[in-house]
């Protein structure tokens, strides 16, 4: 079906960050408009998820040239749960931004960054062609290297340069895969790739066009062996951009890959082995670089690539349980891993440090924000009920039906390590007094009421929406069996974008 | 370094390119030209303006800071793109105006999306080239 409004959520941050180009160096109007905008954004985001769930899925034909020779917009399950769980979370950021960022960061436009950032990756959920993909990915990673040096602090600078120059290795192995990929068939869009693929004899040459899409979006959703951008590079830029990015851009990655792997390349035994040996390798390293960080943001980048490698394990059994799993997965992890670097913040703010060797005592000072804070924890290590303990029995389940040994155990090494290692965070950070000769920077305590207010807010909106996902997970399971159902069978997607008449020949 | 032989040329160069800038623009919807090339061509005509005279005298003809100029273009771009959705069509699609203008011939809203990118070239280019020049070591 036809609607012209799909791309709302798109368009309502790129309005939103002119009007913050055009106020630029005021930062109070700056973050009235950026949380106004990112409200709004939520609104939209809601009320097109709304349409998508009881109508089915609706594309949109740019410049009104239609499907396969325009480019078009497709608004199915999976993209609009995308939309509106980046919309949450850039809600939340954009509360705890307003107060939780210096202004010399404001002043050279950080908000305006922010909100082209939100742009791209709404984008990058909403669009049906392949190209039109890889030009999102542009504008995310254009604006998340603006995000990373802003402050220009030597840290930071050494930091982005890595990011820098294996997303630019992500984005050559990506468009030289493109480039393959138009010179076999002679189209870019996705539905019409999925045809014209099938038909195609040389499966060899497809199968090698999918490792370069594997390359592509493996870098930028930090799979082993080229994850070690993101844990020397996440913790240098301030708390809210490590938020945006450790929820929100690796799993762009995860998004593309089941996109495209269910779409064009169907994944083979190769594929599926390849995948399930980088999701193995992804889980342990991941797990085993945890194990050692004192640094508490260290840590949390360290536990993003574990968790990718849950999801990727998932995508590599691709039957209908795995994929649940998958799919659940990521649901829980953007909104989990983006409020765990909220609260990586809130502890800098009270204990201006984030060393786990120099923090304590920060339960006997703040029961209150201890206590959601352990909420938060608990969901991501995944005690049952909450919400980080569903998605894993689907993929325990299939992994054993499939008799994958090996994922089984690096999941319970995973599951373990992650639990390990926020118990000895909550011991170290919380429970433990603080160690004797340190100087406390409180800078928490001298706010104003409602700056606390503020600070604090995105991580309960976040938490409450965590707790929703663990506590009702049998409305997300409804949701998620919908999304796997559309992943697993692309007919009803490929009749959105091309019509009826392709299935009658 | 100061050249008077520059400086009277770029007088009369300034106009010219200015105006070639702006026939770029209007060309560019069927023919080679348009925003990104136009916007190009008028920001060298500043360029070789602040060549000749030095760039405080160039900020002082342009009146306001180019940077500026990047919020009005992307502005007047992204409604140009937005505009048809008004209309029941889908984003970018190519409105016409139905009369013929004498000169600038048909106008649509293509024109205003090169118009916002002209903007938005001049903007960056000068804003990128004023603070390396501006930069005191």
């Amino acid at each position: 079906m036809i609607d012209n409004h799909i791309l709302a959520p798109v368009f309502i941050h790129l309005f939103t960050a002119i009007i913050q180009l055009i106020a630029w160096r005021k930062t109070i109007s700056q973050r009235f408009l950026s949380v106004g905008g990112a409200f709004i954004g939520l609104l939209i985001a809601i009320r097109l998820f709304a349409k998508v769930y009881n109508e089915g899925p609706l594309h949109m034909n740019a410049s009104n040239w239609e499907a396969p020779f325009g480019i078009v917009f497709v608004a199915d399950l999976l993209s609009v749960t995308m939309v509106l769980l980046t919309s949450i979370a850039g809600f939340a950021v954009s509360i705890f931004s307003s107060i939780g960022l210096n202004r010399q960061r404001m002043l050279y436009g950080y908000f305006p960054i922010f909100h082209f950032l939100l742009m791209g990756l709404n984008g990058a959920f909403l669009t049906g062609d392949i190209f039109n993909l890889y030009v999102w990915f542009e504008v995310i990673i254009i604006s998340s290297f603006v995000l990373m040096t802003l402050g220009g602090r030597k840290a930071q600078l050494e930091g982005a340069v890595k990011y820098m120059a294996m997303n630019i290795l992500a984005s050559t192995f990506f468009l030289t895969g493109i480039g393959i990929l138009y010179g076999i068939t002679g189209s870019l869009n996705m539905a019409d790739l999925s045809l014209k693929i099938r038909e195609f004899d040389n499966k060899a040459l497809v199968g090698i066009t999918s490792v370069f899409f594997i390359m592509g979006f493996g870098i930028k959703s930090a799979v082993f062996p080229l994850y070690y951008w993101l844990p020397s590079s996440y913790h240098t830029p301030p708390s809210a951009v490590a938020a945006t990015f450790g929820g929100l851009l690796t799993k762009v990655g995860i998004y593309a890959i089941l996109r495209v792997f269910s779409l064009i390349f169907i994944p083979d035994d190769f594929t599926r082995n390849l995948f399930m040996v980088l999701a193995v390798l992804t889980i342990l390293t991941g797990a085993f670089g945890a194990l050692i960080k004192t640094n508490i943001r260290r840590l949390f980048s360290y536990l993003i690539v574990c968790h990718i490698g849950f999801m990727l394990g998932g995508i590599a059994m691709f039957s209908k349980i795995a994929l649940m799993g998958t799919v659940l997965y990521l649901i829980h992890d953007i909104i989990v891993k983006t409020n765990m670097f909220l609260i990586a913040g809130i502890i800098r703010q009270i204990r201006g440090t984030m060393d786990m060797n120099k923090l304590g005592g920060l339960y006997k000072n703040y029961p209150l924000i201890s206590l959601i804070i352990a909420l938060v924890l608990f969901s991501l290590v995944g005690i049952p009920p909450l919400s980080g303990f569903w998605p894993k029995i689907y993929l325990f389940q299939e992994a054993f039906i499939e008799k994958q040994y090996f994922f089984i155990i690096a999941l319970i090494v995973g599951s373990l390590v992650t639990m390990y290692v926020i118990a000895k965070m909550w011991a170290d950070v919380f429970w433990k007094d603080t160690p004797e000769g340190i100087e406390v920077d409180d800078k928490f305590v001298d706010l104003p009421p409602f700056k606390k207010i503020l600070l604090v807010l995105p991580i309960l909106l976040l938490c409450a929406v965590t707790l929703y996902i663990g506590l009702n997970v049998e409305n997300i399971i409804i949701l998620v069996d919908k999304i796997t159902n559309e992943l697993l069978d692309t007919s009803l997607y490929i009749r959105t974008v091309l019509g009826d008449k392709v299935f009658e020949q | 370094m100061r050249s008077i032989i520059l400086q009277t040329a770029t007088r009369y160069l300034l106009p010219i390119l200015l105006l070639f800038s702006f026939f770029l623009l209007l060309r560019g919807h069927y023919y080679p030209g348009g925003g990104f090339v136009g916007g190009l061509v008028a920001s060298i005509a500043f360029v070789l303006h602040s060549f000749a005279n030095g760039t405080e005298a160039t900020m002082k003809i342009l009146k306001r800071k180019p940077l500026s100029l990047i919020p009005i273009g992307l502005g007047i771009s992204a409604t140009s793109v937005v505009l048809p959705t008004f209309f029941g069509l889908p984003p970018m699609t190519g409105l016409w105006w139905e009369e013929k203008i004498p000169v600038i011939g048909m106008i649509g809203s293509a024109l205003f999306f090169d118009l916002g990118v002209y903007l938005v070239v001049v903007g960056v280019v000068l804003t990128i080239l004023f603070t390396i020049s501006l930069t005191k070591d």
